[in-house]
């Protein structure tokens, strides 16, 4: 009986230890829908890894990116799975801040991820981050106003087409305007926008020898570009619209084509949220047959801080969100429209997810990008619309600001290249870049 | 007519008054709306004032997704402790300086005010791994010390003002009568300074309940307060005004509704000593 009563106790201590070992991974994530679907279905997870649990963070982009950048570069620990973009990937990874994937087992599949969005994530062969969608730009436009113009959308228009479609689309008395792109001034913003268009010009941002190239005539002719189609064609003000801006005007009709986040398909054809939901087209990115088109590539990724202490539990996490079981998972609770998308090339190969209407053109948008390759020449940086050096958020976001300037018109087109290459130059100069 | 010229006057100056105020609240009663009103009602255009569908599918949403009370009472938690941590420390250094005043007093006055002129985020990385280090790092008795020591400064100038105004001779009835030092402070000078007092520790309590760069950047989870709730509603990718709006209306609620009873103390105090 007593002996009873102590393997009893015994084995009571032994569960309440067990319960009281159960690892918590702290997540840092940014609020998006396709993350707030995440957090929602992390029952899934704790259930099939019974001893794990699981808290959010969930916050604004930027607000995300300084926290989680202090705390890895301090190696604060305050996190174990951390969403990154793939900006920051190759910089974290090459500082040694990131805990290498490259051992995740082989039922994960690592070969299905698409070759675009892993090479972005990759550094010297080691896979720092995996994916749990990606995206890149494409352009979205109103069927019923293209056909109303007497027009017929290219799959894959180039810039021309599309300057002289916006003019036959806008009706300034009627609130519609031909094409609402991006102004705001931001390295996240209108730089992103900028730096991809400038790319199918055949501008860059630096030469083999880091020098800046805004003096180039590329550069001169790629802004002109923009901003003569703006001022034909745009909406009011277009330099203070960002991503958010866009697609309220975009989901209230009042913009005939749109180029951004392919991510913006999913919202643009919301019957809940769109007046315009059915009468969306999608189409490549423009280009000037130069061989590079104005899209971006881009992949909130899910990477383990080398801090951590829960390393193998933060695995487990980053295997189970970015796997081809979750994609199903989320297909089968929320609908095929509404799983993470651009990451795996099985998702685009499921006939059922094949009938999502931007599904194709997706996959086509991120193919036809490339990080290590972005421009016409040769360029030592990889990224397509950012450089993957961690002076680019400096130094964009003040680049950002003349070109934002130049749209609403309160400098030249040629001030503004001259401050940006001027600026720019100091910069890294300053760096080190430039000797 | 002089009456009439008078009266006139006083209509035009509370139409004033009311013109200014609903200037100043309108954005309050902007967010309280939207909050009320779906994704794509919170865009429209022309936005819509009182006319639309009315929903609390938001308020759900956000109750959901967070553990809004958590926020709350860690809220609670770091102003209010901050601010009596505060007042502990404040109300000696401001006797001092009111009633013993040295030769470099005013300048220990400004260097103190003068650290307010820092921006936070130069100090944020030393701050950080001092935290780091001690294992402060999302903790609420962290949050209270950096939010003591962040408004310190404002607690001593605005205590410093109003026993300024305690006339001296009191202090020195007080210990003729034989009181210590320190019941001289507690038994005398601090029931006089009740209302300076109040006001600071009201506006202390404001400042650190708004405070947003520290809570955000020294939390994760367990001492997240509500600025911290609020920031996770906002996205640079997708419609969220609507939600955003009815975070923001629940994290202002309590400290608004705190403002609103205690309104006449704070603008007595605030004015305190204004007009001689």
């Amino acid at each position: 009986m007593t002996f009873k009563s102590l393997m009893l106790g015994a084995c009571s201590v032994l569960a309440m230890a067990g319960v009281a070992s159960a690892e918590t991974l702290t997540i840092a994530t940014v609020n998006n829908g396709d993350m707030i679907r995440m957090q929602k279905l992390t029952d899934d997870f704790t259930a099939k890894n019974p001893g794990i649990e699981v808290e959010w963070v969930t916050l604004e982009e930027n607000v995300l990116r300084q926290k989680v950048t202090t705390d890895v570069a301090t190696k604060g620990g305050q996190y174990d799975v951390m969403t990154i973009g793939t900006y920051e990937v190759p910089i974290w990874g090459q500082k040694g801040w990131l805990v290498s994937l490259n051992d995740l087992p082989a039922s994960y599949d690592v070969d299905d991820i698409l070759p675009a969005i892993r090479g972005g994530l990759t550094v010297d062969g080691e896979l720092y981050a995996a994916p749990f969608y990606g995206e890149s730009s494409m352009v979205m436009y109103r069927t019923d106003l293209m056909e109303k113009a007497g027009l017929e959308m290219p799959e894959a228009p180039s810039w021309q087409f599309v300057r002289d479609a916006a003019k036959a689309m806008t009706d300034k008395d009627a609130g519609v305007y031909g094409v609402c792109l991006r102004g705001k001034a931001g390295w996240g913003e209108n730089v992103a926008f900028l730096t991809a268009t400038a790319n199918s010009f055949g501008a860059k941002w630096f030469d083999m020898d880091w020098k800046p190239q805004f003096d180039s005539a590329e550069w001169k002719e790629a802004l002109t570009f923009y901003i003569e189609m703006m001022n034909e064609s745009g909406p009011p003000g277009a330099s203070s619209n960002g991503f958010n801006e866009n697609l309220s005007l975009t989901q209230t009709g009042k913009c005939g084509m749109w180029i951004d986040a392919t991510v913006a398909a999913s919202f643009v054809t919301n019957p809940k949220d769109s007046t315009v939901a059915d009468k969306m087209g999608f189409a490549l990115a423009p280009d000037t047959g130069l061989g590079k088109r104005g899209n971006w590539l881009w992949a909130w990724s899910l990477a383990i801080p080398a801090g951590t202490q829960k390393e193998a539990a933060a695995k487990k996490f980053v295997e189970w969100a970015t796997s081809k079981e979750y994609l199903a998972l989320v297909a089968e609770k929320e609908g095929w429209a509404n799983v993470p998308p651009g990451t795996r090339a099985s998702l685009y190969a499921n006939p059922e997810y094949a009938k999502v209407p931007f599904a194709k053109m997706t996959l086509d948008s991120i193919n036809s990008a490339d990080p290590t390759n972005p421009t016409v020449d040769k360029v030592p940086y990889v990224g397509v619309q950012f450089v993957a050096i961690p002076e680019f958020q400096g130094i964009a976001t003040a680049v950002g600001q003349q070109f934002s300037a130049a749209l609403a018109g309160t400098t030249s087109i040629d001030d503004a290249l001259a401050n940006a290459q001027r600026l720019t130059t100091r910069a890294m100069t300053k760096a080190g870049y430039i000797k | 007519m002089a009456r009439a010229v008078t009266t006139r006057r006083k209509a035009a100056f509370t139409l004033c008054a009311w013109a200014i105020g609903l200037t100043i609240f309108f954005p309050i009663l902007w967010t309280v709306l939207t909050s009320f009103k779906t994704e794509a009602q919170a865009i429209a255009d022309p936005p819509t004032l009182l006319f639309f569908q009315w929903t609390t599918e938001n308020y759900s949403e956000v109750l959901g997704r967070s553990n809004y009370f958590r926020h709350f009472a860690n809220s609670v938690i770091i102003s209010v402790g901050s601010t009596i941590l505060g007042l502990i420390i404040a109300i000696p250094a401001a006797w001092s300086m009111a009633f013993v005043p040295a030769k470099r007093t005013k300048d220990v006055l400004m260097w103190m005010l003068s650290t307010k002129m820092l921006p936070p985020v130069g100090v944020l990385i030393p701050i950080y791994l001092i935290f780091r280090d001690t294992g402060l790092l999302d903790s609420r008795i962290g949050l209270v010390i950096v939010m003591t020591l962040i408004n310190l400064p404002i607690i001593v100038w605005m205590l410093f003002t109003y026993f300024k105004e305690i006339p001296g001779e009191i202090l020195e009835a007080a210990r003729m009568d034989g009181a210590t030092l320190w019941s001289e402070i507690i038994y005398v000078l601090t029931p006089m300074a009740v209302p300076g007092i109040a006001s600071t520790m009201l506006l202390n309590i404001i400042l650190a309940w708004n405070e947003a760069f520290w809570t955000l950047n020294l939390t994760t989870t367990n001492a997240a307060p509500l600025t911290a709730f609020i920031a996770s509603y906002s996205s640079p990718e997708g419609l969220f005004y609507a939600k955003l709006s009815a975070a923001s209306a629940m994290a202002i609620a309590p400290i608004l509704i705190m403002g609103w009873f205690s309104q006449k103390q704070l603008v007595r105090g605030l004015t305190f000593g204004a007009v001689k």
